[in-house]
């Protein structure tokens, strides 16, 4: 890759130039392109497992747009009634939608058409899930602070869409299961006070579920929300050259550099090998397991509804807070019936998004930190932070799990109404517990530094003293390794200063008391003072 | 084990030689004789055969003939094994329903799969090893049948699942997908009771399960699903069954939370270990 770097050559050494050198000399007087080829190439990257996450989201998207392309070739997105005549005996001679006879056709009888559904349909459940995993890096790591809270918002609108991707291509075969998704889809819309059996109508053309919205999705699938996704990955990564990467503690490791490798060759290398590992990893899926098998599902039909329902994992927060609403949440009133056991859901799922969504803001708000961070935390070393996660992530598995809570009453032998009680409990008081150990446990961790920071570890070496005292004598940590110990943050609950006026506003008082319950009972790192007490003895 | 329950069942046999007798026709008790032959004549002229042709699997005549000799164990096994929850008469008790009228093919499937004799009182029976020779449950069923007729076992006819496999399909998805799922995969219904799954059923305990409805299934009757019926669903059962998924492993055919966990801990597992191993400093 040197050659894109090299200047035009002189005449005489022109016939000595290989054959590379010439078509990227081309190519460079023409586009200049050796500028960003440098500048990019020599970009660096930390180097950490936990960094390629998002690494194989984009990979998997990829997958997706190979493969959903492939598709696009075979599917027809119509719901017009024929007759299918395909190779699967259980369906021969059924209506069905277009779309659905299609899709069976690209499983049946179309070469490769099964292994490229059965790849765009895994490819899709990876995506999600690595976006997922690599927003619960960057939480629990401290990543979004400034200057990359933009840069969460993006990422977490990509999770969003991705959901919609993920929910519109479910739909598109038009089988049974994709439908009954469907159906409660429709069902969710038409609880909204005053406007929902519009909106529905307006969706679906009419009365669901028509003959449009398998058209309208299918528009929606391989055309907008793409498109979208894409201009977003893209300002998302130009964000993450912008910004630089960041990196985990440790020594030689500042706010003001990054310790890795470039690019080029390094980074190029791995990062290309590691798409073809997802790639593989995908392949291999593909090619074993079964995905959604729509010739076991039949053609949508708004009557039959199979048990064991349930959407794709990642709308599965929302099926599960249906399934968790008690019942008799409705009433009539004003001439309308008011259905809160859709209402109640989709509010508290729209606020808990907010919520998500906004916690940076909320968090530099709370710190009032101005600084840039390039450093990570070590989930320990801001436990509120982490203890909040951790209540976040208990809410929003109970709810997923409650998507599979008849599957989970005949798989562990348990009555339906009892795994339903469960997981309430799990949804309302669940959090407070989490947050409660997860803060605790952070702290004790912190404890425990601090601990070895000053006084080594435990050698297992147990001395008698001349007095008949028995200690184990402990062992100091190597500079660089005491080094991760030492240093991180230091938080202190704001203090309410009067503002100009002299006044103290209400919103200075809810800060300070954000703060206080943020930082009240934080460990402070171990201080030079304090290290220089303890070598002594 | 055996010989206790032929003991048992001597010390409670009943001695009444005319219920053990007694026709298949219970109208016999409550009507004079010449009344049932009337009746008999007026139903065969106005039923004829193609009611026989469409019913040949339910309430008459049967395909097991119980021989005198085969109701006469039956009732001792039953008298040793049944009787305790079901009463001597059938008559049931607090601890069981009562059997009048359930006919063969109830006693087939429920003690042919092994659900009976009941392990202890739960939401539901399970399946289980079964706990008798195939003429014992024959002789049950004969003696349950000759008390008060019932449906009666499946012609072999029916169960040949070489039916057509689209319309049992579709059959399927509209009475039975609700609770069994549509692969058969089996689902979960309330207070701890189940639809188990299909897969490893013989075609005859689908029938007999489809005509009595045992536990909390519904009765699928011959009005209701004709014999035609049953067979096709039983042969686009036997087809998913017998063919396995083109699509590769099915992850128990449960859908996308078994595809979802799949996804998470052996996909993204893969990945992550993968990617671990890429960025693993050399040693």
């Amino acid at each position: 890759m040197s050659s894109d770097t090299r200047t035009a050559p002189a005449p005489q050494r022109a016939a000595k130039t290989s054959v590379t050198g010439a078509v990227s000399n081309y190519i460079d007087e023409r586009t200049s392109i050796s500028a960003v080829v440098k500048e990019f190439g020599r970009k660096i990257f930390p180097d950490h497992w936990s960094f390629m996450l998002g690494e194989v989201a984009l990979y998997s998207f990829v997958v997706i747009l190979i493969s959903g392309s492939f598709l696009t070739f075979f599917f027809q997105a119509s719901m017009a009634e024929v007759e299918y005549d395909g190779s699967w005996v259980p369906l021969k001679g059924l209506e069905m939608s277009a779309a659905m006879d299609s899709a069976l056709n690209i499983s049946f009888d179309i070469r490769g058409g099964l292994l490229m559904r059965q790849v765009h349909h895994w490819a899709a459940l990876l995506f999600i899930a690595s976006i997922g995993l690599h927003m619960l890096r960057i939480y629990f790591t401290g990543a979004f602070r400034k200057p990359r809270e933009l840069n969460w918002v993006i990422g977490f609108i990509l999770f969003i869409l991705a959901m919609g991707e993920g929910f519109t291509g479910y739909s598109l075969p038009d089988d049974l299961l994709s439908g009954n998704g469907l159906r409660i889809i429709d069902g969710l819309i038409k609880g909204i006070p005053v406007v929902g059996t519009w909106i529905s109508y307006l969706l679906f053309g009419g009365e669901f579920p028509g003959d449009q919205v398998i058209g309208r999705f299918y528009t929606l699938h391989i055309l907008l929300l793409p498109a979208i996704i894409v201009a977003l990955i893209a300002l998302h990564l130009v964000f993450v050259v912008v910004h630089k990467h960041t990196q985990y503690p440790g020594p030689g490791k500042t706010n003001d550099n990054v310790v890795g490798y470039p690019i080029l060759p390094v980074y190029a290398a791995k990062a290309g090998g590691f798409f073809f590992i997802v790639f593989g990893v995908i392949a291999l899926m593909a090619a074993f397991f079964t995905i959604n098998p729509i010739w076991n599902y039949g053609p949508y039909d708004p009557s039959p509804v199979s048990a064991g329902t349930q959407p794709d994992w990642y709308i599965g927060f929302a099926d599960g807070a249906l399934r968790l609403i008690p019942p008799g949440w409705e009433f009539v009133l004003w001439d309308r019936t008011w259905s809160f056991n859709i209402i109640v859901p989709l509010v508290v799922l729209g606020g808990f998004i907010v919520v998500v969504l906004l916690y940076p803001f909320f968090e530099a708000w709370v710190t009032g930190d101005k600084r840039e961070h390039h450093l990570l935390d070590r989930p320990r070393n801001a436990p509120t932070r982490t203890a909040i996660g951790a209540a976040g992530v208990t809410f929003y598995a109970s709810l997923w799990a409650a998507a599979s809570s008849d599957i989970i009453a005949t798989h562990f032998k348990m009555a339906m109404e009892h795994v339903i009680h469960i997981l309430q409990f799990t949804t309302i008081v669940g959090p407070f517990i989490a947050f409660f150990i997860a803060k605790r446990i952070c702290i004790a961790l912190q404890k425990k530094d601090r601990e070895i920071a000053l006084h080594g570890y435990e050698s297992g070496r147990i001395v008698r003293l001349p007095g008949g005292e028995y200690i184990e004598v402990h062992q100091q940590l190597d500079e660089y390794e005491r080094w991760k110990l030492l240093n991180f943050n230091e938080y202190q609950p704001l203090m309410i200063r009067p503002n100009a006026a002299g006044k103290i506003s209400s919103a200075q008082r809810v800060r300070a008391s954000v703060s206080r319950w943020f930082f009240e009972d934080r460990i402070e790192p171990v201080t030079s003072k304090e290290l220089e007490r303890s070598s002594h003895h | 084990m055996a010989t206790a329950r032929k003991t048992d069942a001597r010390r409670f046999r009943i001695k009444s030689a005319n219920a053990a007798r007694r026709t298949r026709s219970p109208r016999a008790a409550r009507r004079s004789p010449l009344a049932t032959v009337a009746l008999i004549a007026i139903g065969l002229l106005f039923t004829g055969g193609a009611y026989a042709a469409f019913n040949a699997s339910s309430s008459d005549s049967g395909a097991v003939a119980a021989s005198q000799e085969s109701v006469e164990r039956g009732e001792k096994l039953f008298a040793a094994n049944c009787a305790t929850c079901h009463g001597l008469a059938l008559q049931g008790t607090e601890a069981g329903p009562t059997l009048i009228g359930v006919g063969a093919a109830a006693v087939d499937f429920q003690v042919g799969t092994g659900r009976m004799p009941l392990q202890n009182q739960s939401p539901q029976a399970p399946v289980k090893p079964v706990q008798f020779t195939d003429s014992d449950v024959d002789a049950l069923a004969a003696y349950v049948s000759s008390i008060s007729p019932g449906p009666s076992v499946p012609d072999s006819e029916y169960l040949d699942a070489a039916g057509d496999a689209t319309r049992g399909a579709e059959l399927f998805r509209i009475n039975c997908a609700m609770c069994h799922n549509v692969a058969g995969a089996g689902g979960a219904l309330t207070e701890g009771k189940y639809a188990p799954a299909l897969t490893g059923v013989t075609e005859k305990h689908i029938y007999e399960a489809m005509l009595t409805g045992p536990q909390n299934m519904p009765v699928f009757n011959d009005a209701n699903l004709t014999p035609e019926d049953k067979r096709d669903i039983i042969t686009s059962l036997k087809y998913l069954e017998n063919n396995p998924s083109p699509g590769g492993f099915e992850l128990g055919s449960l859908g996308p939370v078994a595809e979802g966990l799949f996804a998470w801990i052996f996909g993204l597992g893969a990945i992550i270990a993968l990617a671990v191993w890429l960025t693993a400093r050399a040693n």
